[in-house]
């Protein structure tokens, strides 16, 4: 059963990911990136790792809907109608790919891995959580920071105008300097 | 089915995702690559895990690092993407090739 589904999920996570640089439709693009995110999620459940899995899957279709509609937005040519290429220095590319891939591969065969020590716990998720809780609070620390910083750069690079914009930098211009002036007795 | 394979798949997902974010032109192609980049992260932490070490569970914290920053790298991605637009109407990284100097 695990080889079966390995062997469907895969393949179907390779050729997905590899559609996404060939299809000239953004749809079909968003499409395939999340069919190799899911084959992907779905490998993660098949690996034991259910919660992980599930929270990938969710998280990269919910991040899917949101690339669409900067996709759209964005994009010379959303729905791929006049055929375009949006790419550069494809051979160099293609070269540099192709010889990380075989490097890896190399050491992939090439290494002694260490044989399996112990078995999966009861509960992976458990686990997950009692390491976070644990052993691993600094790395939730420091991910919890990062996403919070994240957060906060985003407001500020996505922002066109805001208030020290409006009101100057020690916020106290009246009344506030816009384009188009608002309110009563404009 | 064995360690090897997973992560040839993952070797695979990460070659495929640096071609991506290497040769395409618009900012959210190439993000589309990194994100790629990370999904083969995201697989060979999992294989780590199932097949070296389920016992302790660091495989599975790494791959919670990695969804965290595909997460953060979509939002700072989208965030300069917007700015760039907004400031000259672009979508594409050679149009501002200039912001590296």
């Amino acid at each position: 059963m695990t080889i079966v589904v390995f062997w469907v999920l895969a393949p179907l996570a390779a050729a997905s990911g590899f559609m996404v640089f060939r299809f000239g439709s953004m749809a079909r693009v968003t499409i395939a990136l999340l069919v190799s995110f899911l084959a992907a999620g779905g490998l993660l459940i098949v690996l034991g790792l259910a919660y992980l899995g599930v929270v990938v899957i969710l998280m990269m279709v919910m991040e899917m809907i949101i690339m669409a509609v900067f996709m759209i937005a964005y994009m010379m040519n959303p729905a791929g109608l006049i055929s375009m290429s949006m790419d550069h220095n494809k051979p160099r590319a293609r070269a540099i790919s192709v010889a990380s891939f075989l490097l890896l591969a190399a050491g992939i065969f090439a290494a002694p891995w260490p044989r399996r020590a112990g078995g999966p716990p009861a509960s992976p998720a458990f686990q997950l959580g009692k390491e976070l809780m644990t052993t691993q609070m600094l790395t939730m620390v420091t991910l919890g920071f990062v996403l919070f910083a994240t957060m906060v750069a985003a407001v500020v690079l996505a922002t066109s105008r805001g208030r020290y914009d409006r009101f100057g930098d020690d916020l106290k211009r009246r009344p506030a300097s816009d384009p188009v002036r608002g309110g009563v007795g404009r | 089915m064995s360690l090897q394979l997973f992560l040839l798949l993952a070797a695979g997902l990460f070659a495929v995702g640096l071609y991506g974010a290497l040769s395409q032109q618009s900012i959210v192609m190439i993000m589309m690559g990194l994100e790629l980049m990370l999904n083969g992260v995201i697989v060979a932490a999992a294989a780590f895990w199932h097949y070296v070490a389920p016992a302790a569970g660091d495989g599975q914290v790494i791959v919670v690092v990695a969804v965290v920053a595909m997460a953060a790298e979509m939002a700072a991605g989208f965030a300069a993407a917007t700015a760039i637009f907004r400031a000259r109407d672009v979508g594409m990284a050679d149009m501002a090739a200039d912001l590296k100097q």
